[in-house]
């Protein structure tokens, strides 16, 4: 039995998502070959190699796989599909654009969002939000899943890296053509892998009082910000912070949120954090029903005492 | 563009907290209200506004469930689409299969652009539209946030992990939504009566030659493990102390 798993990166560093997704990989049981798709990604691919329970590392580089465009993507695994029965990505942004493709393709259904392997063919995976855990066994002889990463530790440097094999990319004209990126730079850890996450809601009113209020608590805990939809579409945050049900979702060790209110779906994006606070003005915000601390009263004092009691 | 062609999914209406039953065979929908999926309602605001703005000239809004469905297709042509399809079904087949009969209803009716939410909130897959891409060999912007027409091509702004993702595609092509591309409208009464008036035509899955199978068997549905209540503390200071306490300060 053998496993194909798509690499997560940004053609210079391998994610963490990569890492945790390995695990799932792991647990379906065989070898587990890494593929490595972008563009000048050497480094990627020695990082990919050194992580424990990778067989083999196989690298597609060529420039149409430079932003991770489904099309040149889905195309490239296509074209060596044919070995393996199970085909896993991380629920990135990009697993979760290019797996369908192939799914369809390969005339199987899709596992989206596994968070327990039970079996090589059964998997646990939320719906409804998170509102209820359903396990599914699938009849398909080819198995393709996205792994919902917060749900798996990430898998450890190995003894002896991995063999890095380099594979060919379909030659054709793609239809997508790639115009823009806009990132945020940040030095912050990143949201989706954070110990701690720090999140804002719309209480806290602006952009600059979003970024003045839990910018340097943030900066004090080493911790990745984090925002509620209605943050994001009152234009506070930018939308990559976004944690919900079809945002990101998130399970650090500490999740603290700040004048949210616990709106179902933002519970499903970090109701699995090990322990959340929640401070809020409205005593009955239903985020106090699954706060392990709750602290009732104004944001913007309770900030720079927090700050002031951490020392 | 001539033709848009907009999937419309029903779903327990996203405000109502789902009920697992006890038997563990799924969530309850007796008696629950049912509405048009948030994704797809988006969808079809996105398609209404291309065609206001003289882009496109027909919208045919298609929803594969059964009878009730075809109140979100009557909520689709109240906001401005100009046909529905319902085909009719009680199985809710899995996105391979929506996938498919897609596919049969885009062969039929030719559109130029196919437009569907990310996702059903049931469900919570992400596939279908990326599916359907995939079976007509089309391209495809998942997640989108902006779409504008830049003459023969679209531009579309793509939601994507590190921000913001901009593609251009060629036309026929298939688009998912995301949740910032537009807040869709509310009906008024004149438009949901003229609504009435429009064609819907009802088939059902074995008119396209689609096996509707399912491939996954579920085998339980259960509520998520719960968290045990946590405490009411009355400041910072006492919050930092119990935080360092629990060990994660």
């Amino acid at each position: 039995m053998t496993t194909l798993l798509l690499a997560d990166h940004d053609q210079h560093t391998l994610s963490d998502a990569t890492a945790r997704a390995l695990t799932a990989a792991s647990a379906t049981g065989g070898t587990v070959h890494l593929l490595v798709a972008g563009h000048n990604i050497g480094a990627v691919a020695e990082a990919a190699a050194k992580l424990s329970g990778v067989g083999t590392v196989l690298v597609a580089d060529d420039p149409a796989l430079a932003h991770g465009l489904a099309e040149p993507v889905a195309a490239t695994i296509l074209e060596h599909a044919g070995d393996y029965d199970t085909i896993v990505a991380p629920a990135t942004a990009t697993g979760k654009d290019v797996l369908p493709r192939i799914a369809a393709r390969l005339d199987v259904m899709q596992i989206s969002d596994v968070t327990r392997i039970v079996a090589p063919d059964t998997f646990e995976r939320p719906i409804y939000a998170g509102n209820a855990v359903e396990t599914v066994k699938t009849s398909d002889k080819i198995r393709v899943l996205t792994v919902r990463t917060s749900a798996f530790s990430p898998a450890e440097a190995g003894d002896t890296p991995a063999e890095i094999k380099t594979v060919t990319v379909p030659q054709t004209s793609w239809r997508a053509r790639f115009e823009e990126e806009i990132v945020t730079k940040s030095d912050r850890p990143d949201l989706s892998s954070a110990k701690i996450v720090i999140s804002g809601g719309r209480a806290l009113g602006s952009a600059d009082r979003f970024r003045d209020t839990l910018g340097p608590l943030a900066e004090r805990l080493n911790a990745a910000i984090g925002a509620s939809r209605a943050a994001v579409d009152a234009g506070y945050a930018p939308n990559d912070l976004q944690v919900g049900q079809t945002g990101k979702v998130v399970a650090p060790d500490l999740y603290i949120a700040l004048g949210i209110s616990g709106a179902i779906q933002h519970l499903a994006g970090m109701k699995d954090s090990k322990i959340i606070v929640a401070i809020n003005k409205d005593e009955d915000a239903p985020i106090f029903q699954i706060a392990d601390y709750g602290l009732v009263g104004d944001l913007f004092q309770i900030v720079p005492e927090f700050e002031k009691a951490l020392g | 563009m001539k033709t848009i062609l907009v999937p419309v999914k029903m779903v327990l209406d996203a405000n109502v907290r789902p009920r697992v039953r006890a038997d563990e065979t799924g969530v309850d929908l007796t008696g629950m209200r049912l509405s048009i999926n948030p994704f797809c309602e988006i969808a079809v605001e996105e398609a209404v506004r291309l065609k206001e703005a003289g882009h496109a000239e027909d919208i045919v809004v298609v929803s594969i469930g059964p009878a009730k469905a075809q109140d979100t297709l009557r909520q689709a042509l109240a906001m401005g689409a100009d046909r529905a399809l319902h085909i009719q079904t009680d199985d809710s087949p899995e996105p391979l299969a929506i996938a498919k009969l897609l596919r049969a209803v885009v062969e039929q009716e030719k559109p130029d652009l196919v437009i569907l939410g990310k996702q059903a909130v049931d469900d919570d897959c992400n596939q279908t539209g990326q599916m359907l891409a995939s079976l007509l060999d089309w391209p495809q912007a998942t997640f989108a946030s902006t779409v504008s027409v830049d003459g023969d091509r679209l531009r579309v702004t793509r939601e994507i992990d590190a921000g913001l993702q901009i593609l251009s595609l060629p036309l026929p092509a298939v688009i998912t939504t995301d949740l910032r591309l537009n807040e869709p409208r509310h009906c008024a009464l004149p438009n949901i009566m003229k609504a009435r008036k429009k064609p819907l035509t009802v088939t059902s899955p074995s008119d396209y030659g689609v096996d509707t199978t399912r491939r996954l068997t579920i085998l339980s549905v259960r509520p998520p493990a719960g968290r045990k209540a946590g405490i009411r503390v009355s400041s910072a200071a006492e919050l930092v102390g119990d935080l360092r306490q629990a060990g994660v300060l």
